[in-house]
């Protein structure tokens, strides 16, 4: 089978998408298939009409890649892809749009207010501030809609901390959320198909646990997975995962990561492409459920081109 | 599998990967358990990531470090080589002495006296470049857990190699006169107070990477002292002093020290070539017999090829001019980044007015993060090192390096002006976001970073 395996762009995780799509690229040879490897570009459109590939394989994260854009070109294209549709990319990759659809489904997720510029810039917003640290607590999450990888996440600890941390989140989108913050152990559920795989766990090796930036830097945090939960939780974890999956209208896979506090779990957002590099937490989990990096690959294909097989 | 034929040769068959294949699913797991310990410091973040953009056609990068090859004259490059092929071509391809040849010693005695340096060729060591020479004194010196002073903010590229020998780096900050030398005595004074071994101070005095700034003469004396009277070694890195666009010359370390307690690093990455990877370190005789050690044990010997090149490229008599030449050349490019620092920088951003080297060093208020603003930056296809490189302990985060070497006078102004345009911005939305748009304070006499104090192992 020819695969072209889209990756690179001009997204902030370009890094990561090339290391992504290198390893997908391997796995495919040693399947059998046909490699056609795309840093995707201005050309891309040309290339996958002149090449006809009978799937794609995005390997592409942050804006361009994760956000519905190359999937609705995809679709246009009629090239079947792996991976969720243009419409629920676009519902992951904005966190505001994400927490809404799943507010909606009546899931929980941490109370949340959201603004762009213009309402900071044209009428006043940052006058609301106040009462809405008062609803949230300190410390809270300051966090840009649509970025990958954590880039921009701040921690504030007090309303002083606030106005930077926005700064910060608005260097990468026009849009920001400050949200309430949740202690809990953070865990990811990885869902291929419609199948949760084993959760894992992200444990912080040092510092205290206040020490947000730590959990942020590779090297500084641990992953267990399966993650050590009572058969309960598990099952509450899962469910909810799977739920938001629904709600969220993803198919092929999604990386749901969330928090689980004393009340339960918290859900923080979905990742419609989780990374696949050999530190990525989706080929951990399928790892931990039995399946090799070539077995998930083949799987992902399967998926793409048997929606119903799902 | 196909087989390759060639005449006169065993048939080899041909490789079928053109990359390296995975050997199993178990990638990471199969490898962690032998990973040796350092390698657990040796972090990796989303930041650096961010880095890997900066390579793309369109990005103006004032991000990087490097020197302005293209003013070398192709023909001398193409006489030089030549010659050697014709003249030397045996021993030219053969390996050579580790501590390097006489020959290449002559070059460097010449490249150190135009500083007013005359150390002993038996006390020089010819390295691959000047980053193995750093390298390698911590090889000679470091045991895990000893502790490393350098600046604050220190070469970048210093900081992962300190870290692969485990050392214990604590930071002194600078001002506009280089490393806070009172600052340095008190610290040592504490370090030993407190048990911990320290093995050297690293430091580049002049034209430093990234503040721009350079030692006084009175702290350069102060600091040989102390290293004396206390027995520690100063390791000396100087690839920017011969590049020098105003003020007046200032004597290397070495010089004030006579060589006992200070570690001498050069290179011609600045002066001719970093393609060429040659430099070297100079070291008092008992030092130096480990680091030969070190180095045969790293590489046998710096290559022979481009020792020969260096030889023949010094015999033209000419090297001084072109170091002249580049001097021309990098003081426009200065003087123009100045000048589109004024014009595009907020009024409430300092930053350093080097003498020499290649970098500026600009400070901005402190609520901007210059991580997430070069995420912005890059989004206006411009580029800048966010001061946290320079830093082990998260520090550094309203700074940023700016490099005048590698671009030209239209590139810098045009690079400026988009990082201008991006922080203007920033200010803005934080007036309206804290309701206080902020009165610009007065123009004031730049500065570099000068940040209070603090201890090794105190996060800000």
């Amino acid at each position: 089978m020819k695969v072209a395996v889209l990756k690179g762009g001009r997204s902030l995780e370009r890094g990561v998408s090339l290391r992504s799509g290198a390893r997908v690229e391997d796995a495919l040879e040693r399947l059998g298939h046909e490699v056609l490897p795309i840093d995707v570009g201005p050309d891309l459109v040309k290339r996958l009409g002149a090449e006809r590939p009978d799937v794609a394989f995005v390997a592409m994260h942050g804006v361009g890649g994760e956000d519905g854009t190359v999937q609705e070109l995809l679709e246009i294209l009629g090239i079947p892809f792996t991976g969720p549709g243009a419409a629920a990319c676009a519902r992951c990759m904005d966190k505001v749009q994400a927490k809404d659809a799943i507010d909606e489904a009546g899931l929980p997720t941490p109370e949340w207010f959201a603004f762009n510029q213009t309402a900071f810039r044209e009428f006043g917003a940052a006058d609301a501030l106040g009462r809405l640290e008062e609803t949230l607590g300190f410390p809270l999450v300051v966090k840009p809609s649509r970025g990958g990888s954590s880039l921009g996440v701040k921690f504030a600890r007090s309303p002083g901390e606030v106005p930077q941390a926005l700064v910060s989140a608005f260097s990468y989108d026009d849009r920001v959320l400050l949200e309430r913050f949740v202690d809990g152990r953070e865990l990811a559920v990885s869902i291929l198909g419609d199948e949760p795989l084993p959760v894992v766990e992200a444990i912080l090796l040092e510092g205290d646990r206040y020490d947000f930036e730590a959990r942020y830097e590779i090297g500084r945090t641990r992953f267990a997975c399966p993650a050590e939960l009572t058969a309960e939780e598990e099952r509450a974890v899962t469910e909810t995962a799977l739920a938001t999956y629904r709600a969220l209208g993803c198919t092929g896979f999604a990386r749901i990561d969330l928090i689980l506090g004393e009340s339960g779990p918290w859900l923080l957002e979905a990742n419609a492409i989780p990374g696949l590099t050999d530190t990525s937490l989706l080929p951990q989990a399928a790892e931990a459920a039995g399946l090799s990096f070539e077995q998930l690959v083949e799987r992902i294909l399967d998926l793409a081109l048997r929606p119903a097989a799902a | 599998m196909s087989i390759r034929h060639t005449s006169g040769m065993t048939e080899v068959p041909e490789p079928t990967h053109r990359r390296r294949s995975h050997a199993g699913t178990r990638d990471l797991e199969r490898y962690a358990g032998l990973f040796a310990e350092r390698t657990s410091v040796m972090r990796s973040s989303a930041m650096r990531d961010l880095m890997a953009i900066t390579a793309r056609p369109e990005v103006i990068s004032l991000a990087g470090g490097l020197p302005d090859t293209s003013t070398f004259p192709p023909q001398s490059f193409a006489a030089q080589m030549t010659r050697i092929a014709q003249e030397s071509a045996a021993k030219a391809l053969q390996y050579g002495p580790t501590e390097g040849f006489e020959e290449t010693k002559d070059c460097i005695l010449e490249v150190m006296g135009a500083e007013g340096m005359l150390p002993d060729p038996d006390d020089i060591i010819v390295t691959t470049g000047g980053q193995q020479a750093i390298d390698l004194v911590c090889k000679t010196l470091l045991d895990p857990g000893d502790v490393v002073i350098c600046e604050a903010p220190t070469y970048p590229g210093a900081i992962p190699t300190l870290c692969s020998y485990q050392a214990d780096v604590v930071q002194v900050e600078c001002d506009e006169r280089g490393m806070q030398v009172e600052l340095l005595e008190q610290l040592l004074a504490e370090l030993r107070e407190e048990g911990r071994r320290v093995k050297f101070i690293y430091s580049v005095p002049s034209f430093q990477n990234p503040a721009g700034v350079s030692m006084s003469l009175e702290r350069r004396r102060r600091l040989v002292e102390l290293a004396r009277a206390q027995e520690l070694l100063v390791v000396e890195d100087n690839p920017y002093g011969l590049l020098r666009y105003g003020g007046e010359p200032m004597p290397p370390l070495y010089q004030l020290d006579g060589g006992d307690f200070v570690i001498y690093l050069g290179t011609f990455s600045k002066i001719l070539s970093p393609g060429i990877r040659l430099g070297w370190a100079v070291a008092p005789p008992p030092v130096m017999e480990k680091i030969v050690l070190g180095k045969q044990a790293a590489d046998l010997c710096t290559s022979t090829l481009t020792q020969y090149f260096v030889r023949e490229y010094f015999a033209e008599r000419r090297w001084q001019s072109y170091v002249g030449d580049l001097v021309e050349i990098y003081r426009g490019r200065r003087d123009t980044m100045v000048e589109a620092l004024r014009t595009h920088f907020p009024a409430e951003a300092t930053w350093t007015e080097p003498e020499g080297g290649l970098f500026i060093w600009a400070t901005l208020p402190d609520y901007i993060d210059t991580g997430d603003l070069l995420a912005k930056a890059l989004r206006a296809d411009v580029a800048f090192v966010p001061g946290q490189a320079a830093y082990v302990d998260g520090r550094g985060s309203h700074s940023m390096r700016l490099n005048f070497s590698g671009v030209n006078d239209e590139e810098i102004h045009e690079g400026v002006r988009r990082i201008g345009k991006v922080i203007a911005e920033q200010v803005e939305l934080y007036g309206t976001l804290t309701g206080e748009h902020r009165v610009p304070e007065p123009e004031q006499e730049s500065t570099p970073n000068v940040v209070p104090f603090r201890k090794a192992g105190e996060v800000g």
